[in-house]
Parts: structure tokens; C-alpha cells; sequence
């Protein structure tokens, strides 16, 4: 079945089986192996992507079913080059060890500051409750999450402050 | 994982599915948030030869009361349960259940319609709706059939929902003045299935229950009603020792089995403690409401 989605912004068409699970389409179609697959089970969220901006999992999704829809991987936070905020703050913060579960965190986190920029411990414990990580404890993830917020907030403020006066 | 080969579908209205079932008969498994049935696709349980995605039908996703009812869509997520103001205000047992299903980013996908549908013994939502005393109604070529959803299940993943039907929508009764509920639920993790869950709703009148609805997760070979507790609260006054004999006799009506969430035993006390505290939080909240 001919498929067409747009995928970190950029639009893909492919003639994929029905069968095919959103995340093989991701990793093999289209090579974008940052979107892991961990227990291929719906519970650790290694393989969570954004459809149409809201967190799923996509070794739970058919391809065929993002027909029509916007995805976003991690290969999609960063633009030209420049560390998504949420990256840059895992960097800083240690929010990560091994890293296998670090893009479905990400993601997970950019779509929860989008819609509370400054989430507390327990609304950030809360939203990544479906994401597995057997490495920091969590502490550090949550932390990184907390400063990409702080740190998309200044950035916000700063592009609404009137440019400098130029001599 | 690989799921078996199928052929894939996506009507574009109502009619237009509920055609396709009737040529495709039961060969043909509606797929809505996908959440129970493509894991099970996956490790081949399920291997339907044909999948109708109802996602893009028209008029299932909405919420909202008319003509004394909640008409909840076939197609409602567990999420915009979750964020509804409307069950916050209104809903309380509807409300506390939503967030405790699965874990948030499979609450994006999965739907109350399909929870009911598949009828896992485990899945929360056909508890909180036999309490709240709901019906499911069920589309065909050509009609609706409306069933309450205690008569919905039969057995373990398996309701009175025939291979032409197509569950599109759950009616709740509109909430009462003097009306509350929640649901309790103890997983060892977030995204696990229920240990033991436990729905109930009050309906209070002149100080005393009116009637009660209490209901069951994952002790039986389906969600269970506890009857004999919901009848002994009629009429009775909201004192702990009532809830104790309620609790007592919901506990006798669970069929729990040892597994490794623990035994039989357990899961009955545990059944016990939630509805003593459930009809505690209930009676709380029917009180608070006028």
C-alpha cells in the first residue's frame, strides 16, 4: 500500500506491506535508526515517536496507520545542525548512560513542555512513566527535562524582547 | 515482531465499515487504538486476515451529555478521558480511572470502545462501567443494538458483539446530584495489568445509600459485578461497618486466581480494602456533591 508521511518535516512516500510496524518503516525504509526497538512489547517505550505531536509507540503502530500523519524521530529535534534544547539539557545533565532509551525520553519530554513548560518532579516522573531506563535511576532525566523547559523559556523570552538598537 | 499477513482497510464513513464486515464477516477485526490487539498480531494470538481501521470514521471521538446520558464515542482515547473537565467535574469514577490505565503514551492511542470490545478481564474500563450501570450500543447494516455493559461481557475476550457489529458508542446514565465514585487499582508498575482493580459508585439519598454499583478487575474469568454487596448497601447508612459487610461480600464474589501478581488469597483482601476505602471515597464525594 502506497503510504505518504511527513516525517521530521520532510515528506516521504513509500509502498509499504500493511503489516509492517511503524518502526520498521522508520529504521529500515527510511534508515532512520535513531527510533530504538527494546522489548517490541508496548512497554518500554525505547521506540516512541511523535505522531501528529503526541508521544506514541511505534513498534505498536502499523505503518499504513501514519498515513497522512506528521512524525517526528529524534533525528527531527535538532535543526541545522544545532542541538535541540531538550538535547543540549541531557548533555548537561547527565540524562543519559547508555543512551538506548534516551530518544523516546526526549521526544517524550518535548511534547510534555509543550504543553507545561515548567513541570514539576512528579508531572515529568508522570509523563515518562511509560519509558524504561535501566541506567541513571531517572533523577538526571528528570532534571534534564526541567532545565530544557527552563532553558526554551528564555529562549522564548529572548526572541520576544524588541532587537537591540543597532549603531 | 512480525504480525501474520492481512489485508488492510480504512473506510471513510461508517457505512462504508459495517459493508465491509458484512462481506468480510469474521475474518475481519475493527482496529481502533490497536493497544490489545496489534501486540497480539504480533505474537500471532491474533491473526486476522482482514483489519478495519476505524480511526478515520467520522463522529466517534466526542464526548458530551444530551438527553440525560454521557455518550462517550467508540473512538474517545483514554487521554482526552483523562483531560476531560467534564469527567473531573461530573464523572469521578470515570476520572480516576483513565489515568490509571496502561501508562500515558499508550493512553494517546487506546480507546474506551476497544477496551470493552476486547474484554480482558484485566482491563479497567468495564469495571467502572458496570458500576456506573452503562450500556454499550452496538451498530450493524442495519441497526443499533444498546446492551448494558455487564450483559456486554461473556467470558474472558469474549462479549455479545457480533463479527457485523461495531461498538460506537458508551452511554453512562448522567451523574445525579448526591452521586459519586472512583475506581482504585494496585499494579506493580505503571503500564502492568490490574493486580486487583475496583470500581464503585454511590447514589445517595436522605443520609442513607440509595444504591450502589461495585464491580471488579482481574479476579474473575471477566470483570465482575459484586450483586450481593450492591444489593446489602441499599437502603443502608454510609457507616464503616457497612462498608466492611459490603466489602465482605464483593470479596466473596471475586474468582481470583494465584499468579505471579500474587495469590488468590491476597488479591481477595485486596479486593476487601478497596471497596471498604472505595465506598469510603465515594460517600465522601456523593456528600460533597449537591
Amino acid at each position: 500500500m502506497q503510504i505518504n508521511v511527513s516525517v521530521n518535516g520532510t515528506q516521504r512516500s513509500a509502498d509499504v506491506e500493511p503489516r509492517q510496524l511503524l518502526v520498521h518503516f522508520l529504521r529500515e525504509t527510511l534508515g532512520l535508526t535513531g527510533t530504538h526497538i527494546g522489548c517490541d512489547t508496548s512497554n518500554c517505550g525505547a521506540c516512541t515517536v511523535l505522531l501528529d505531536g503526541s508521544p506514541v509507540k511505534s513498534c505498536t503502530m502499523f505503518a499504513v496507520q501514519a498515513d497522512g500523519g506528521e512524525v517526528t524521530t529524534v533525528e527531527g529535534l535538532g535543526a541545522g545542525g544545532q542541538l535541540h534544547p531538550i538535547q543540549a539539557a541531557f548533555k548537561e545533565e547527565h540524562g543519559l548512560q547508555c543512551g538506548f532509551c534516551t530518544p523516546g525520553m526526549m521526544l517524550v519530554g518535548s511534547a510534555l513542555l509543550e504543553r507545561n513548560p515548567e513541570p514539576t518532579d512528579d508531572e515529568v516522573r508522570w509523563a515518562i512513566s511509560g519509558n524504561i531506563c535501566r541506567c541513571t535511576g531517572y533523577m538526571n532525566i528528570v532534571k534534564a527535562i526541567q532545565a530544557a523547559g527552563r532553558q526554551m523559556k528564555e529562549d522564548a523570552e529572548k526572541a520576544d524582547e524588541p532587537a537591540a538598537v543597532g549603531g | 515482531m512480525l504480525p501474520a499477513r492481512f489485508e488492510y482497510h480504512r473506510p471513510s464513513t461508517l457505512e462504508e465499515a459495517l459493508g465491509l464486515l458484512d462481506e468480510l464477516g469474521d475474518d475481519a477485526k475493527i482496529l481502533a487504538g490497536g493497544m490489545s490487539l496489534i501486540p497480539l498480531m504480533k505474537l500471532r494470538f491474533a491473526t486476522p486476515g482482514h483489519l478495519i481501521d476505524i480511526n478515520h470514521l467520522p463522529g466517534l471521538s466526542s464526548m458530551s451529555e444530551s438527553d440525560g446520558m454521557l455518550r462517550i464515542g467508540g473512538l474517545v482515547r483514554n487521554v482526552a478521558l483523562e483531560d476531560s473537565e467534564l469527567m473531573k467535574a461530573r464523572y469521578p469514577a470515570i476520572a480516576a480511572a483513565a489515568p490509571l490505565i496502561s501508562d500515558p503514551i499508550v493512553r494517546t492511542r487506546g480507546t474506551m470502545g476497544g477496551s470493552l470490545a476486547h474484554a480482558d478481564p484485566a482491563g479497567d474500563w468495564a469495571s467502572v462501567m458496570i458500576a456506573v450501570g452503562a450500556q454499550a450500543v452496538a451498530r450493524d447494516s442495519s441497526g443499533e443494538q444498546v446492551v448494558p455493559v455487564d450483559d456486554l461481557l461473556l467470558d474472558t475476550f469474549t462479549t455479545t458483539l457480533q463479527p457485523n457489529q461495531i461498538l460506537t458508542e458508551i452511554r453512562v446514565p448522567a451523574a445525579e446530584a448526591r452521586s459519586g465514585g472512583t475506581y482504585l487499582k494496585l499494579e506493580r508498575k505503571v503500564g502492568d495489568f490490574a493486580t486487583v482493580g475496583v470500581a464503585v459508585q454511590v447514589w445517595m439519598g436522605n443520609g442513607h445509600i440509595a444504591r450502589a454499583g461495585i464491580a471488579l478487575t482481574s479476579v474473575g474469568r471477566r470483570n465482575l459485578r459484586a450483586a450481593a454487596a450492591e444489593e446489602f448497601l441499599a437502603g443502608e447508612e454510609p457507616t464503616d461497618k457497612a462498608f466492611g459487610e459490603a466489602a465482605e461480600l464483593a470479596a466473596a464474589a471475586a474468582r481470583p486466581v494465584s499468579d505471579h501478581r500474587g495469590s488468590a488469597d491476597y488479591k481477595r483482601h485486596v479486593v476487601d480494602v478497596f471497596v471498604q476505602r472505595g465506598l469510603a471515597r465515594a460517600v465522601e464525594l456523593a456528600r460533597a456533591d449537591q
